[in-house]
């Protein structure tokens, strides 16, 4: 049976891990490459690492890191931060990186994802929403990291990119992140039913339970999380256990 | 030299060869006839569409020389739809190594997504491929088309229906899924493949 996922997600600047994060077992936690093995070794089902500086000068850096990452990680990885072109993502590609995943670029650009999914399938395209409800109930799509409101809906948004060939959404609730309290279910719920897609849920994952909810109400195919991982007050070995407990099937 | 992968138009095959390494093996990527005739084992991995691979292939005449090849072959994904003997992606004759053929799955009736992303378990196991795997261990997945159960299938997996998540004929192996992805399960199946004669 096909299982839901477990992802971490790691931010990176300039070639090291942003979030301070605390592990006993790892010698330098700060380099994407141990984090990220030991995450893999620990059974996560898969990697995000976000590039939040993503600036020209440091590119070079970045396809190093890319390529550093593929060579010592078992496990599938997406790549994202910055990317605007279809140039961005063969390079990214050629280093090694399963997926990219593209936000704000492919918002002002709309052939940018029928164009990467032309050139290299739509299995490895994600589509990375920024989504806010708004008091109207509505959800709108906000871009450059959430600090510019667009008037599109995360639903339209969602179905258009889909049908331009997006494989994936990535939806992370702004009003849910770094709360704590849960994932959007409901919009999660609406994006997964509708769109012949997988959804990722990001945003709000607190606690274990938060995790069964997704996937149960919020009919998400995968969860994603960061800083409750990389501070150990979820560790997934526990939180898969915890998972199968309520017969949701992940991969042990 | 361990393995020879296949250089031809389709993607992710970077990751193949990183996947050996890690593993301790030693592979070159190349579309050289002679390199991968002579070769003790050939990998054909390959992530992307079916016809454009298939043309590509038929050009540079390689799809002559994988079909004579006698050594251990593993064809991973594409790779391993292309050696069936037809794919319905976009109606496409291929190697015709293993009578199966390749569908695409169906959403229409349940509620699926098309394609299949993520790990699934893998059982029916009955290949040396599969040496010190446990049934039913899982994999990574991704893709719209599959090939049907059928004689030479050595590993089933299910997505809406049972299909063969691996095939055998002879020297000729193929997964579907991609072992360089697959965490220490997908390890254990390339160091198989690599300690075939």
């Amino acid at each position: 049976m096909l299982t839901k996922r477990i992802i971490a997600c790691l931010d990176i600047k300039d070639g090291r891990t942003v979030k301070g994060v605390n592990f006993e077992n790892i010698r330098d936690a700060g380099d994407p490459v141990e984090l990220g093995a030991f995450y893999a070794k620990e059974g996560i089902d898969e990697l995000v690492f976000l590039d939040i500086t993503a600036t020209i000068e440091k590119r070079k850096t970045w396809t190093t890191l890319v390529n550093r990452i593929a060579h010592h990680i078992n496990i599938p990885f997406t790549v994202g931060g910055g990317i605007k072109t279809v140039e961005d993502v063969s390079e990214l590609l050629q280093n090694g990186a399963d997926k990219i995943s593209v936000n704000t670029a492919a918002f002002r650009n709309p052939k940018l994802v029928e164009a990467l999914a032309r050139e290299f399938g739509s299995q490895c395209v994600v589509l990375a929403i920024d989504a806010k409800q708004e008091a109207d109930g509505e959800w709108y799509v906000y871009l450059n990291g959430g600090r510019l409101k667009t008037e599109t809906t995360c639903f339209d948004w969602a179905r258009k990119a889909v049908d331009s060939g997006a494989g994936e959404i990535l939806l992370t609730s702004m009003n849910h992140d770094g709360t704590k309290l849960g994932f959007a279910l409901d919009i999660t719920r609406k994006l997964s039913e509708s769109l012949p897609v997988p959804v990722i849920a990001s945003g709000g994952g607190g606690k274990m339970e938060h995790f069964v909810e997704v996937f149960t109400e919020g009919k998400a195919d995968a969860a994603l999380a960061a800083s409750i991982f990389h501070f150990r007050e979820i560790a997934i070995p526990d939180l898969k256990r915890y998972l199968l407990e309520y017969s949701i099937p992940v991969r042990i | 030299m361990d393995a020879v992968i296949v250089k031809y138009n389709a993607g992710n095959i970077q990751s193949v060869l990183y996947a050996l390494e890690r593993i301790g093996k030693t592979a070159v990527v190349t579309d050289d006839h002679a390199m991968i005739r002579s070769a003790r084992r050939v990998i054909f991995p390959g992530v992307g569409e079916a016809s454009s691979a298939m043309r590509y292939l038929r050009e540079r005449k390689l799809d002559e020389t994988i079909r004579k090849l006698r050594q251990p072959v593993l064809g991973i994904c594409l790779g391993m739809q292309l050696m069936c003997e037809y794919s319905e992606e976009n109606d496409t004759t291929c190697l015709g190594i293993f009578e199966e053929k390749v569908r695409k799955f169906d959403n229409s009736l349940l509620r699926v997504k098309v394609p299949q992303i993520g790990w699934n378990n893998i059982f029916d196991l009955k290949s040396e491929l599969f040496e010190s795997v446990p049934q039913e261990s899982y994999c990574y997945f991704v893709h719209g088309y599959y090939a049907s159960v059928g004689r030479h299938t050595i590993a089933t997996t299910e997505y809406t229906l049972p299909y063969s998540s691996a095939l055998q004929k002879g020297n000729f192996y193929g997964v579907q899924f991609h072992p360089e992805k697959s965490a220490g399960v997908g390890e254990q199946i390339l160091k198989n493949f690599l300690s075939l004669k």
